[in-house]
């Protein structure tokens, strides 16, 4: 029998493009937009676009920041992405200070406009961009056989920024400065970049969560 | 461990994108040169699956239909493509209303290219960018020189002159929320005589977002002249690659070879 992936359906973008991608990584996928769901799934997908107080106030529409944090204690394997993955901070700095989910220590705050040389540059950052490593080691992660350098398609104009070093799984480079690519804690995983978006080296690493248990 | 960067590119640490683009008409994809004979060319589903193997950066689906029967056709075409194409999908074509541009996302297209609305109706690029993010709205110009050193605005498949001047225009884009610049040369289009070098850097310096080059692709040279003498972001082809001779995969390796930063596939 295949994995399971439950994807949370509130109202937030496409989530097709999710869904087919992790089909076609192996998996067998619930979409749900009811709450009660969440205690049977094996692993969590929360995708998202928009804005991170958008995003926070459909989850609550929808009742389903209680039975994610209910999720997330039961060490299951949880996915958020792009804003999904934003949301997991303590708070986001998108339209005022607005709270998150506080599953990862940090917050989430504006790409700056301009470089580190200060020459202005494009935000939304929008493009494919590399992936580099940081202290943590990729090894039995999402990013297990990606090497760094490869390159993953992002859309965002926020960023996350962990308190802990520790919970930065990747960055990839913006105007001379990193941005978080992707965060880590327990079973929880978070890529800023859209994996289903990302071509063969998205798919693997969607193929790695799914392995994930 | 610091990245080569020998070449010309300013663009951050951005990828430069390698983007096959297709012309559709009622759910088929269509060839023709500046814009007319077209003549039937395949299933858009099954060439961007080739693509997509290929190791394309993104797609680019222009839908020259001019009916609402045509328009539900690429709404079916956008779903299967979502279905099996794991990159990004940027379609364009009789962009009208918001309401156009909710559906074009809902079927699966990741970007909305506006072309003549933007023309007629500027300040429904400012709607569109505000109801769902300038990452997702493309202004596409399609621009002809009129004098030495001028170019204007053409619509309607590049068969209408506006009279407007286009650097100022795609500046003007760019204040009202566009994300991008799709930027095609009425002149070089199938042609593979190469891009507009200068029209493309004219644009390219002027703005801030990303410049994608349209319009001319025949050889790996072109790709590097455009890139390096006319600072474009990204490279769109039809031509080139629909009649099988030349592979995106084959692009993206000259491009390496030339140390431009493509991605490794």
């Amino acid at each position: 029998m295949s994995a399971k992936a439950t994807v949370i359906d509130y109202g937030s973008g496409n989530i097709f493009s999710i869904s087919h991608a992790l089909e076609h990584s192996g998996a067998t996928i619930e979409l749900t937009a009811d709450p009660k769901r969440l205690a049977e799934a094996e692993r969590l997908v929360l995708p998202g676009v928009g804005a991170f107080g958008k995003a926070m106030e459909q989850l609550r529409a929808c009742n389903f920041i209680e039975p994610i944090l209910r999720f997330v204690e039961t060490g299951r394997p949880f996915l958020g992405i792009c804003v999904g993955m934003q949301v997991m901070m303590d708070y986001g700095e998108e339209f005022g200070r607005q709270d998150g989910l506080g599953l990862v220590a940090g917050h989430v705050s504006a790409i700056p406009p301009t470089d580190a040389d200060g020459a202005p540059h494009p935000v939304p950052h929008i493009g494919w961009n590399a992936l580099d490593a940081t202290e943590q080691d990729w090894q039995g992660t999402i990013l297990d056989r990606v090497g760094p350098e490869t390159a993953v398609y992002f859309v965002h104009s926020f960023a996350a920024v962990p308190d802990s070093q520790g919970h930065i799984l990747a960055t990839c480079d913006y105007g001379s400065r990193p941005v978080t690519a992707a965060i880590t804690k327990d079973n929880m995983v978070g890529t800023q970049f859209h994996p289903e978006k990302s071509g063969p080296a998205g798919l693997r690493i969607l193929e790695n969560f799914i392995a994930s248990a | 461990m610091p990245r080569r960067r020998s070449l010309y590119w300013p663009h951050n640490m951005l990828k430069m994108r390698i983007i096959p683009c297709l012309d559709v008409h009622d759910g088929r994809v269509v060839k023709g040169v500046n814009f007319v004979d077209l003549v039937d060319a395949g299933d858009p589903v099954e060439q961007a699956t080739i693509y997509d193997a290929q190791g394309a950066d993104e797609l680019c689906f222009l839908d020259i239909t001019a009916t609402h029967e045509g328009r539900e056709s690429m709404y079916e075409v956008i779903r299967r493509t979502a279905d099996v194409c794991f990159m990004p999908l940027t379609v364009g074509g009789g962009v009208r209303t918001t309401e156009d541009v909710r559906n074009l996302l809902l079927a699966g297209a990741d970007k909305v290219s506006i072309n003549t609305t933007a023309v007629t109706r500027p300040e429904f690029v400012a709607e569109a960018a505000e109801k769902f993010g300038r990452q997702c709205i493309v202004v596409a110009i399609d621009a002809k020189r009129t004098a030495p050193g001028r170019f204007e605005i053409f619509t309607h498949g590049g068969r209408a002159p506006t009279g407007i001047e286009a650097i100022g225009w795609a500046e003007r884009m760019v204040e009202l929320g566009a994300g991008e610049i799709l930027l095609t040369s009425v002149d070089r289009e199938g042609t593979r005589k190469g891009f507009d070098i200068a029209l493309t850097r004219a644009v390219a310096d002027a703005v801030r977002v990303p410049v994608i080059a349209s319009g001319g692709m025949g050889t790996f040279e072109h790709l590097l002249k455009v890139t390096q003498d006319g600072h474009a972001h990204a490279v769109a082809m039809a031509h080139v690659l629909h009649y099988g001779e030349t592979k995106v995969g084959e692009v993206r390796a000259h491009a390496l070879a030339a140390g431009l930063p493509v991605r490794a596939a």
